[in-house]
Formats: C-alpha cells, sequence, structure tokens
C-alpha cells in the first residue's frame, strides 16, 4: 500500500498554499481562485471514477449548490463566505444523496449518459423558471466572513481565495484519507469487478452511492465559490459544457492522486489564461492540444508522474522464479 | 450428521434448455462433495443458484434450514456461502494482499469505514497468514496482473475463505494447472482450506483428483442427478461412465 502525506503535513501545506496568496498578484488570486474551485468539483469526479463511473453532469450539483446558496442568501440575508459554502455542499449533498442510490444501479456510459441527462432536465428547467431569472439569472451580494465585510478589492479577492483554497485543501485531505480507507479500496475493486465484490459481502451499489454524494457535496461548495466569485448566477452553472469543463480537468489529473487534481486545474487554467491573452483566436485549438499531449504521453493523467506504478514495485525478475519454486503454473 | 445445505425440487429453464430439473439433494457438514458432469449438465448452474446469482424458477435452497433460494450474492455470502471461480475473479490492478484486504472488510461485522486505512496492521496481518497458507506470502505486494494463472487461482480460493464460510463452494480448483502440479495444488487447497471450511464442494472435470479428493461424487446429466454417492461406486456407475466419464465401451 502506498504512503503518501501525513495529513498534518497537508495541513501544514494548504495554510503555506493560503499565505501565499498575499504576496501573488491579484490577477493571479482570482485564477487561483477559479482553478482552487474547480478542483474541488473536479476531485468529487475523481473520487466517483475510483468506482469507474464518470459523471459528465456534475454541473447539476455545481448549478444546485449555486442556486441554493442564492436564494437561502437573498431570502435570509446570509452573506457569510463560510456559511455559503457549507450550505452549497448541503443543499447538493441532499441532492445526490437523492439521485445517488437511483442511479447507483447503472454502469459505463448508461451512468455517465444519465448524470448528463439529469444536468440538462435541471438546466432545461431553470431557462423555464421565470421566478429564477430565467435564463438570465439573477445576482447576490457581495460575501463576508466572520462578520468582516471586505470593500477593498485586492482583500476581497484575498478573502475568496483563502476560503476557496482551505476548504479545497481540507476537502483534499479529507480524500486522501478516503482513498486510503477501507472504502477507498473498496472502489477501487467496484471499478474492476462489481460481481466479486458483490460475492464478497459488501454492496456494490451503496460503494457507488457514497463516491457519489461526496461528488456532490464537493460540487455543491465549489458552486457556491463559483456563485461568490461571480456575485450572479444562471443556467449556464448546469449546462453540458460546463460539466465538461470539470471532466476535462478530472482526465488531465486521473484518479490515483489527490495532488494531481490541484495542479490539473492550476496547469488548465494557466493555459488557459495564457492561450487567451497571446492567442486570443485560437486558444480553444492550444487547450485541446494540451489536452491531447496529456492524454498521449500520459495516460493515467499528471498524477502518475509522481505515482509510480506498481508494476515497477517489484522486479519481474526478482518475483516470477519464487512462484516457478512454489510449483504453480507461470 | 445434519445437511448444511438442502436443496428440494429445483428447477431452472433457459429456454427450450433444461438447466435443472426437480434437483433434490442434501450437502452434510465435513463432506467433501464433488460434482462431475459433462459441459451443459448443470453444475455452474446449481453453484450459481445457491450462491444467489440465478434464482431458481422454483422449489428451495436452504443454508442451515434458512432459505436463501431469493437472497442476493451478498446477502448469501453474510449467510457463509462463500464461492471460487472457474475464471478467478480478482481486482487485478491491485495487489494480492489488497485483494484479501477488500474480502476482510467485507467480512466485518460493521459498514465499511471512511478513514480506518485499508491495509491496517490486523487486516494487512491476516491478508498474508492467508496468502501464506497458500504458500503465496512471498506474493503478497505483487499486483495479481503480474501474477500467473495459477496462482491467481489460489488467491481467489483464499478470498473465498476470509468469511470462514459454512460452506464453500470451489469451481474447477485445479482447471488451467498442469498435469505434473494439479495433486500439488490440490493438496495446497485441502491443507489450506482445512482450518476455515469445513464443508467443501467443488466442481471438477478431473476424475483422477474427484477420485482422490471427493469423499462423495454428484454426477450431473442434463440438470438431473445421475448419481450420488461414494466416488468409487459413482465413477464405476455404466451410466456415469457412458454420459459423463465417457469411459464406458
Amino acid at each position: 500500500m502506498k504512503q503518501g502525506l501525513h495529513p498534518v503535513v497537508m495541513i501544514a501545506l494548504v495554510v503555506a498554499a493560503t499565505l501565499f496568496g498575499r504576496v501573488l498578484p491579484t490577477w493571479t488570486l482570482s485564477l487561483a481562485t477559479v482553478a482552487a474551485s474547480n478542483a474541488l468539483i473536479a476531485l468529487g469526479i475523481v473520487v466517483l471514477a475510483r468506482t469507474g463511473n464518470v459523471s459528465f453532469g456534475q454541473g447539476l450539483f455545481y448549478a444546485a449548490g449555486g442556486y441554493g446558496v442564492a436564494l437561502i442568501a437573498n431570502a435570509w440575508g446570509i452573506t457569510d463566505a463560510a456559511a455559503q459554502m457549507i450550505i452549497g455542499a448541503v443543499c447538493s449533498g441532499l441532492l445526490g444523496f437523492v439521485v445517488g442510490p437511483l442511479i447507483a444501479r447503472y454502469s459505463g456510459i448508461f451512468f455517465g449518459m444519465l448524470t448528463l441527462a439529469l444536468s440538462m432536465v435541471f438546466y432545461g428547467a431553470l431557462v423555464k423558471t421565470s421566478a429564477l431569472g430565467g435564463s438570465d439569472g439573477f445576482n447576490v451580494g457581495r460575501p463576508s466572513l466572520f462578520g468582516m465585510v471586505f470593500t477593498d478589492p485586492r482583500e476581497a479577492d484575498f478573502m475568496l481565495y483563502a476560503v476557496s483554497v482551505v476548504t479545497t485543501g481540507l476537502a483534499g485531505i479529507a480524500a486522501t484519507i478516503l482513498f486510503r480507507s477501507e472504502l477507498g479500496l473498496a472502489s477501487l475493486a467496484v471499478r474492476e469487478n462489481n460481481l466479486r465484490v458483490e460475492y464478497l459481502g459488501i454492496s456494490a451499489n451503496r460503494v457507488i452511492t457514497i463516491n457519489f454524494v461526496v461528488a456532490a457535496i464537493f460540487a455543491g461548495a465549489s458552486g457556491a465559490f463559483a456563485l461568490m466569485a461571480q456575485r450572479h448566477i444562471d443556467p449556464q452553472f448546469a449546462y453540458w459544457t460546463t460539466s465538461g469543463e470539470f471532466v476535462f480537468v478530472a482526465v488531465l489529473a486521473g484518479y490515483q492522486s489527490v495532488a494531481a487534481v490541484f495542479v490539473a486545474s492550476l496547469a488548465l487554467e494557466l493555459v488557459r489564461s495564457f492561450s487567451n491573452l497571446y492567442l486570443p483566436n485560437t486558444w480553444q485549438l492550444v487547450l485541446g492540444v494540451f489536452l491531447l499531449g496529456v492524454i498521449l504521453f500520459l495516460p493515467r493523467g499528471i498524477g502518475s508522474l509522481w505515482v509510480r506504478e506498481r508494476r515497477k514495485r517489484i522486479e519481474p525478475e526478482t518475483a516470477a522464479p519464487v512462484a516457478a519454486e512454489k510449483g504453480v503454473v507461470l | 450428521m445434519t445437511a448444511v445445505l438442502s436443496v428440494r425440487g429445483l428447477d431452472k429453464r433457459f429456454g427450450a434448455v433444461v438447466a435443472a430439473d426437480a434437483l433434490s439433494l442434501d450437502i452434510t457438514a465435513g463432506h467433501k462433495v464433488s460434482l462431475i458432469g459433462a459441459n451443459g449438465a448443470g453444475k455452474t448452474t446449481f453453484v450459481n443458484m445457491v450462491t444467489g446469482y440465478l434464482k431458481p424458477d422454483s422449489g428451495s435452497i436452504a443454508l442451515d434450514g434458512v432459505d436463501i433460494a431469493k437472497l442476493s450474492p451478498r446477502n448469501v455470502a453474510r449467510l457463509g456461502i462463500s464461492r471460487s471461480f472457474q475464471i478467478p475473479q480478482l481486482f487485478i490492478e491491485l495487489t494480492a494482499a489488497e485483494n484479501l484486504a477488500v474480502a476482510i472488510s467485507g467480512a466485518g461485522k460493521q459498514t465499511l469505514s471512511f478513514h480506518s486505512p485499508a491495509e491496517a496492521h490486523g487486516r494487512h496481518v491476516k491478508a498474508v497468514e492467508l496468502l501464506a497458507r497458500f504458500g503465496l506470502a512471498d506474493q503478497a505486494d505483487r499486483p495479481i496482473s503480474e501474477l500467473a494463472g495459477g496462482v491467481r487461482k489460489l488467491v481467489d480460493i483464499a478470498m473465498a475463505l476470509v468469511r470462514r464460510p459454512k460452506l464453500l463452494l470451489l469451481d474447477e480448483p485445479t482447471s488451467g494447472v498442469s498435469a505434473e502440479e494439479k495433486f500439488a495444488t490440490m493438496d495446497r487447497v485441502i491443507h489450506a482450506v482445512a482450518p476455515d471450511a469445513a464443508t467443501i464442494v467443488f466442481v471438477e472435470h478431473d476424475m483422477e483428483i474427484v477420485n482422490r479428493y471427493a469423499d462423495r461424487v454428484v454426477a450431473f446429466y442434463q440438470g438431473r442427478i445421475l448419481a450420488d454417492g461414494d466416488p468409487h461406486v459413482v465413477l464405476k456407475d455404466p451410466d456415469v461412465r457412458r454420459y459423463v466419464t465417457g469411459s464406458a465401451r
């Protein structure tokens, strides 16, 4: 079993990353905030992907979190960023708890298409609901934190950066613990052979559902951050291209490493920003070439750069004769 | 001796094909029972019904008096029936010890933990101890994808043993094993499962293995039981020789 960083070290890294925001230029601060927020939802997709299922419709939970926060914030006047993040996570977690058990019975392309279909149904409903602003959406107020109101744009950006980095960092630590846990190992087992998992007395559907709910919670919190950053929400949050972007990050990262999700999200934002700056008419092409390059050279994602392949851990030439001596057919 | 497994009037049809035709059978605790029969005779269908993968059209299956005919494989496993497969069903990207760790987690009384490491010390020790019984302790940290077919077969059986089943079903435990190694492999299996599984049912095509290790043989033919009893008697039965072993002339 591979051993990663100790949780205390990870907490220290999160604190360091948060403080690092103090020296970052303003434009980088907002880029990093978007990267952290996208990493959070992509991390959920990776959590789910460990069971062998990819959600092409995480926009459903992203939008549910965002709309939930926006409605509650406007109705009750809640502007606290931490509270809004929790509300977004809870709204989407509850939705995931309803959808998860129904969808866990499907796998592969059916699972992916169902998630996509549900997100598009939600998108359609939002567009047609004039009480929620229809296709234009609606605005929300400036977020505060623990009673502090940030009127200076630089301080407001840093506050949002800090909350999103801390939240995403803590989610990363939780995901790391989850990956190493009994449930995490069972998730990989479900990915490979869910019938065998059932024969071992484990409910594969329950494993998938739990991972699905975790992914929904992360998506809801991410939706809350996107809302806080834009101070506006519209049905585009649930649109399939939005979901596709998060899958894009997850594919870049691979499913082996939590840290890879953060690196992939940051890399994507950097490539997007710089290609948009220097190649404004062809930046999508650059982004596509970047993804193709990663798939071609790192088919298991960026994480495979530092997660050693299991097959390399023990040299085959030393292990094979042992099996032969045991009288087993090779 | 009491019957661990009691099957009565089991029927299963796939269209016009009769896979089980009014099967009735008792498996007594402590026995090693071999199921023999030509391909399509209904052996694997029987195993699949007993383990909950297939539901019988009619009839009853009782484990220690509890009806299990309508239960899922998961619930059948929890009640005490484990199986291995003709083609090993393993998690090939995981190591042998991790495969065992999944089985050990599943055998726990509580639901899977979110935070307890999958290979916590106790679980890892137990995984290696089980592998050691099969002579595979030094293979514990190797991914299944690197292991030979015979080794995978043993890991598959080791996983089935984790729950200390009341009844262990082995589907062709020596298939894919060379003629020179089949007795050594079967000796290892019988020795390794002895502490945890008192009652064993194994599907087998090799009559030498059947003759040597079974203390009861059940011969299947077209979904029915053709003969049932002592190996020395059943294997000499003219009908068995004609329809199952193919040695009658």
